[in-house]
């Protein structure tokens, strides 16, 4: 059993970053998540495992950083929260469709705008569907613990560069701030210059070798006929995705009648939401996706076949509820889909959950 | 004799050929205009790598503008950044890759513009990158609009009776601003047009290349050139019209050339 610590989920994603190998990291200061960068830079990785952190002139600075260190084949990384990761869509875009690895971690907070500090879940959509220009998708984790903000970021990299595309681990200002228990993980070396040249040869910008040609990084083809090749393998490799790497959870689902469908730290207050409904006698579970893209679409049509219908619980306006509406009618057998949530960076109550739950979906208003 | 089987050394004698192509330019035809700058300052890089060894260390940078397709004519590794963000990609490829040798290649709109910030920050924290910046006082890729370096009273796509205080604001004298900054080591104005100011060029993208192998801070090399095509002149023109309107503003020379300045200078105690 690994070495076990109390911290928060911002200090939890640092201490991992040094652990997995990271090779770099590069941000630039926010609420709600600073103590990342704050932590790495009290931990000084670059004495112990060579692994440098930069602050950045701005989020704008620091995705491109990513971009040239990722473009390098090593593995780079960087944090921020909601209109900081607004300011790195450009870059991510073109990142996405460089096809270069890298790690982005949202800890989200409430907006439009610069909107306020607390807890949030309104970068759905953004994450998921784009933000950036352009047909592409990120590959997008969503942790509900400490811990799991300390594993995904390695789990993040393996499959970065599994698919050659950023990984982003949407997580929100309350499992940031909030301290749990953590069982850290092992210290894994970062790759040597040849062992990234092996790997990684036949793409990586780390000067023209002689026994290969040179590699070019880019985004940029003005050859419509190549340019649709290109988005026709962008969207192959996304599908793979939605066919090998769904991932979710699913609490006291065998004799639901009713679903609960959550993910970070709205998933935690469901499972508080469920003893409470299970007192009252209604029988209630939970669907956790932990990948949002791709969604765990089978996961929520099985359920189609043996539940009443589902409720979303979100702090947004109403953004995954699509991507369950979607699922549901994929599956072929209509159950309704209601949606319950709070916005500007106020967290719903399991009581309010419960409360809604009877009447918007058991009561059917 | 037909001409058009001549073959090389039909054409060139044993013992009299002064110029050749340098080795790591690549053959694909340039999509340059006739009498622009960018051919010239690409052959000398590509010389200039090829004469320093150093094409299995080196990482281009090319930016977005003209010279976007810089990647298709140098034989080495490259990364086509976003518009404005090549200092902020080179000093990501040179932070975690600190054995390497990375250059941008930027122009006027992309460094002095839409990248101001990124070319500030990345001299003042004096990332190990050499930048060449070609400032040809227009955007030529878009179609001839105005650029921050754009002189007063300069005729554009954007200012058609030319650069006006009043809506535009002034030419910025970028070189300048970036010699006072304490990251840079080696920061010269030049220009390509004609065979002395090549080699003057030359010389100076040279000693930038070297300096950040030495692990100097940011080097930093102006060319001031021409683009015939978005100031409606020809090749011949265009270099008069530089040399009568662009020297006087942005005088051809060296801005500082020396080191990294000292930190002690930086310190309360000053």
């Amino acid at each position: 059993m690994g070495e076990l610590k109390l911290m928060k989920g911002n200090e939890a994603i640092a201490e991992a970053a040094i652990r997995c190998g990271c090779d770099g990291y590069f941000g630039y200061p926010i609420t709600p998540q600073s103590e990342v960068m704050e932590t790495l830079m009290v931990r000084a990785p670059w004495d112990k495992t060579g692994m440098v952190v930069l602050q950045a002139e701005s989020e704008v600075a620091a995705i491109n950083m990513l971009y040239g260190g990722g473009g390098t084949g090593k593995k780079v990384m960087t944090s921020s929260s909601s209109p900081g990761v607004s300011l790195m869509s450009e870059g991510i875009s073109y990142i996405a469709g460089a096809e270069i690895p890298c790690v982005i971690v949202n800890v989200q907070r409430g907006g439009p705008g610069l909107g306020t500090i607390q807890p949030s879940q309104a970068d759905y959509f953004q994450a998921t569907k784009g933000g950036g220009n352009g047909d592409y998708n990120l590959l997008v984790l969503a942790p509900n613990s400490v811990q799991e903000m300390h594993d995904f970021v390695g789990l993040s990299f393996d499959l970065a560069f599994k698919y050659r595309n950023p990984v982003m681990i949407l997580s929100d200002g309350a499992i940031g701030q909030m301290m749990e228990k953590v069982t850290l993980g092992d210290f894994k070396p970062r790759l040597t210059s040849e062992e990234i040249e092996n790997k990684y040869g036949s793409w990586v910008t780390t000067g023209k070798k002689k026994n290969r040609s040179r590699n070019v990084m880019t985004s940029l083809e003005l050859n419509s006929e190549q340019m649709e090749k290109n988005n026709i393998r962008f969207q192959a490799k996304y599908k793979k995705m939605e066919e090998e790497e769904v991932r979710y959870e699913e609490y006291m689902c065998d004799d639901a009648e009713y679903i609960l469908v959550a993910f970070g730290s709205c998933a935690r207050i469901c499972m508080k939401s469920i003893e409470m409904a299970r007192a009252k006698g209604i029988k209630l579970g939970l669907l956790r996706p932990i990948t949002l893209f791709p969604f765990p679409k089978k996961p929520i049509a099985e359920l189609c076949k043996r539940v009443k219908g589902f409720m979303t619980v979100e702090m947004n306006a109403g953004q995954m509820i699509e991507d369950v509406k979607l699922s549901v009618y994929e599956s072929g057998i209509f159950k309704p889909v209601k949606y319950y949530g709070r916005m500007g960076g106020i967290i719903p109550s399991p009581e309010e959950v419960v409360s809604t739950l009877e009447k918007k979906l058991i009561g059917g208003n | 004799m037909d001409t058009n089987k001549l073959t090389q050394q039909d054409i060139i004698r044993q013992g009299e050929q002064v110029y050749k192509k340098p080795e790591l330019l690549l053959n694909n035809t340039m999509h340059y205009c006739p009498g622009c700058s960018h051919g010239v300052v690409h052959r000398l890089i590509a010389e200039i790598i090829g004469e320093l060894g150093i094409q299995e260390k080196t990482i281009g940078v090319s930016p977005v503008g003209c010279s976007v397709f810089a990647y298709k004519y140098i034989d080495i590794d490259w990364q086509e950044a976003a518009h404005g963000r090549a200092p902020a990609v080179a000093t990501g490829i040179s932070r975690v890759n600190p054995d390497k040798f990375v250059f941008t290649y930027q122009g006027d709109g992309d460094l002095a513009s839409i990248g101001a910030a990124e070319i500030m920050h990345a001299c003042n924290r004096g990332e190990n990158i050499a930048v060449i910046f070609i400032n040809n006082a227009i955007y030529g890729m878009t179609g001839g609009q105005m650029a921050p370096t754009t002189l007063l009273g300069q005729v554009t796509a954007t200012t058609p009776k030319g650069r006006n205080v009043e809506r535009n604001g002034y030419p910025l004298k970028i070189t300048e601003l970036i010699a006072q900054l304490p990251g840079t080591s080696y920061v010269t104005r030049q220009s390509v047009e004609t065979a002395m100011a090549v080699r003057k060029c030359k010389t100076a993208i040279k000693k930038a290349f070297k300096n950040v192998l030495a692990k100097k801070g940011t080097s930093f090399v102006e060319v001031v050139s021409t683009c015939n095509s978005g100031w409606k002149m020809n090749p011949v023109k265009a270099n008069k019209w530089m040399e009568e309107n662009m020297f006087p503003f942005y005088p051809v020379g060296d801005l500082k050339d020396g080191e990294k300045a000292d930190p002690s200078l930086y310190s309360k105690k000053n």
